[in-house]
């Protein structure tokens, strides 16, 4: 077999130094940037294994989004009358569901992603972070398959894009960030209290009835109610990408902020939850 | 200052009791273990137990040099390679590490069964921490040493249980670290494979980088290094030359308990449906003995859980000197009745034992082993070097004559003097 390079000890090598961690740690993000391969991989992991073995493989990623659009279309448009921001119920509820989708398996994914690869947990070192962050990451090819759609669908319809749809890119990112947010506080709880795993799909369903997917946030009373209505991060994210996108239902101001703010506090409290926790996910995982 | 590889410095590892044991719960008592944390959460603080699984560990090893870590399970072994390779975090102490750190605490850690050879290849070596142009680099020679050419394209769940280990040990192998950690991952895999893996992890030290080997396989730890930590109890009770180290265990009696459990993560993911739990000696009323008296009769018992029904499985046991000659192999379905009866074993927890009669073996030391196959189709779990206990030959026949037989068996024979009829 062949020899391979020498190890080449001496000055200038990296060195490590191994303490206790009794501080709440901030989040090392040097690190993270160390293994953005390693998380590239557990992303690609992720989405190859996502559908194997199923027999309509990543047609899921569109007949998820669009089946439901199918429910509440019937249910919520045709049944109960909820008014649509004068859009198309189709593609009112499809433009909802598209980042909701992305949030909701962002944050079930990843609230287990530490219990589901408890063998690697407690046999090799990475930055803990990154296998939620693989998780959320990972709905992101379900949901530019799903965008595909979208676009069609908003071919058919004739609507045309106008100038709120630059701001897609930043209601995707709050998406991924809430997701992400909530996903690292039910990751490292998950860990310690399994019970998380039976609580989490109770949290998403209350939260899509939360969230402006099936309904339109300009319903909410303005003024106080509906800044209070921001606190839900999903709100502002909902209503804003559909905006975005159809053009109509505008979100007021201050409740995309308070989402924004919101979705941003949920990320840091997570982030900093999850590394104060992190040095023990192997000793209790 | 000389050039060292590591330092530690008065490592310590305290686990509250409670947190190390999981092994598999049911919904309902992970609930109620759940509820019950929740509520002590809510109450005070933890008012469970701690243990130190490390105290006060302290060594410098040089560049270059192979070390080996023994003593007996739950000494602190494996802890002090999940700190080092800075998976656990250490309680107390520090410790300094020059270069990339490459640890294999178990082979094949990450495969995912879906995927093909080639695709665990690659998330394989990112998670054992290679960059993906040094996996590229490499990746001929790595499907060259594990033999598994034709089958790198298809999902490695259709692997054999032989080609998912060498696989797995190929990429591992592959790994360039200064600082290798390794752990017992020789136990898995058949001789020959076993052979083959020795071979390389020679290969390795003789390239200069520094070996952490831990291994219950005295054998593996003679051969491969040059100096031995003996831990106990989480303190280092010894570091000398290897041969010294061994010897040392060996007749300390820190390797000998009279049984050997089994952690679930000590068991490699390979032995599938099958899990060994434990091993043990036990005499005529069932106690556990690290040491039995040679005239009298002794059961060794093997506990194990079967995860689903297996069809001709044979659970046995190997016994050995401690010098590693075989002495016998028995399997419970030796007996072609119960052969026929026990053709599936059931799923659940279940022992097999086996009575060996007294006045067979000498006085000395023993080693067990342990397997689980269905032969000639697959061998679930094999681990030559389970543990070891003693025979006491006080009471041993002709012990009038206080000196030492040789050879294995003392057997009681049925000697009869007889008067020849022509003088």
């Amino acid at each position: 077999m062949a020899v391979t390079a020498k190890a080449r000890p001496g000055a200038g090598e990296e060195v490590t130094l191994i303490r206790p961690v009794r501080s709440w740690v901030a989040l090392n993000l040097r690190e993270i940037w160390r293994y953005r391969e390693l998380i590239f991989f557990f992303t690609w992991r992720d989405v190859k294994v996502r559908y194997k073995q199923t027999l309509l493989g990543a047609a899921w990623a569109i007949l998820k989004p669009f089946f439901t659009m199918v429910v509440f279309a019937v249910i919520f448009g045709r049944l109960a009358k909820i008014p649509t921001d004068d859009a198309p119920a189709p593609i009112f509820y499809f433009a909802g569901l598209l980042p909701w989708v992305l949030f909701q398996d962002g944050i079930t994914k990843s609230s287990t992603s530490l219990v589901a690869n408890r063998n690697l947990v407690t046999k090799v070192y990475f930055p803990r972070i990154s296998l939620p962050l693989s998780a959320v990451a990972a709905g992101l090819v379900d949901f530019a398959l799903a965008f595909l759609v979208l676009l069609g669908m908003m071919a058919y319809y004739g609507i045309v894009p106008k100038v709120e749809a630059l701001l897609l890119p930043v209601f995707l990112l709050l998406a991924l960030l809430t997701s992400l947010g909530a996903g690292l506080w039910l990751a490292a709880l998950n860990v310690a209290y399994r019970d998380i795993g039976y609580v989490t799909p109770f949290i998403v369903q209350a939260w899509l009835y939360a969230s402006p997917v099936a309904y339109s946030a300009t319903l909410i009373p303005e003024g106080i109610g509906r800044l209070l209505y921001g606190l839900n991060p999903m709100a502002g994210v909902v209503q804003g990408f559909r905006w975005a996108i159809l053009g109509t239902g505008a979100p007021d101001l201050g409740l995309l902020l308070i989402s924004s703010g919101v979705s941003l506090i949920l990320l840091v409290s997570g982030a900093l939850y999850f590394s104060h926790m992190e040095r023990t996910f192997a000793d209790v995982v | 200052m000389s050039i060292y590889a590591v330092r530690a410095e008065g490592l310590s590892k305290q686990y509250r009791l409670g947190e190390t044991a999981s092994g598999y719960e049911t919904l309902r008592e992970k609930l109620a273990e759940g509820f019950r944390r929740l509520r002590r959460l809510d109450w005070s603080r933890d008012e469970r137990e701690t243990i130190w699984a490390l105290r006060d560990v302290s060594f410098e090893v040089p560049v270059g040099r192979t070390l080996g870590i023994i003593g007996r399970n739950g000494a602190g072994k494996t802890t002090l390679l999940k700190i080092l390779s800075r998976v656990a975090v250490p309680t107390e102490g520090q410790a300094e590490i020059r270069g990339r750190v490459g640890s294999l605490l178990e082979v094949g850690t990450g495969f995912h069964p879906e995927l093909t050879g080639r695709e665990n290849i690659y998330l394989n070596g990112a998670i054992l921490g290679m960059k993906r142009a040094e996996i590229d680099r490499k990746f001929d020679e790595i499907v060259a040493f594990s033999e598994v050419e034709d089958f790198i394209d298809t999902p490695v769940k259709r692997y054999s249980s032989g080609m998912y280990l060498r696989l797995a040990f190929s990429v591992a192998a592959h790994l360039e670290p200064e600082v290798l950690l390794v752990d017992e991952v020789l136990a898995v895999g058949d001789a020959d494979f076993q052979r083959k893996c020795l071979g390389k992890m020679s290969d390795v030290a003789e390239e200069g980088r520094t070996v952490f080997f831990v291994s219950h396989n005295m054998g593996a730890i003679l051969h491969l290094t040059e100096e031995t930590i003996v831990l106990d109890q989480g303190r280092i009770v010894m570091r000398a030359p290897t041969p010294e180290a061994v010897d040392f265990y060996m007749t300390s009696g820190l390797s000998q308990s009279g049984e050997r459990r089994w952690e679930p993560d000590e068991v490699p993911a390979s032995a599938g449906p099958f899990r060994p739990v434990a091993l043990r000696v036990l005499d005529e009323n069932g106690e556990v003995m690290p040491r039995v008296p040679s005239d009298l009769d002794f059961w060794v018992e093997f506990e194990y859980e079967v995860s689903e029904p297996i069809r001709d499985l044979r659970v046995g046991i190997y016994l050995s000197t401690s010098r590693g000659e075989p002495i016998f192999t028995s399997f419970d379905l030796d007996n072609r009745q119960r052969y026929e009866t026990h053709r599936v074993r059931p799923a659940g927890r279940q022992r097999s034992r086996a009575r060996i009669p007294g006045n067979m073996l000498n006085e000395g030391r023993y080693v067990l082993g342990v397997n689980a196959s269905v032969y000639r189709i697959r061998s679930y779990f094999t681990e030559e070097h389970a543990m070891t206990f003693e025979v006491d030959g006080a009471s041993a026949p002709g012990n009038q004559w206080p000196e030492r037989r040789r050879g294995p068996l003392r057997p009681a024979l049925d000697w009869e003097l007889l008067e020849s009829a022509d003088a």
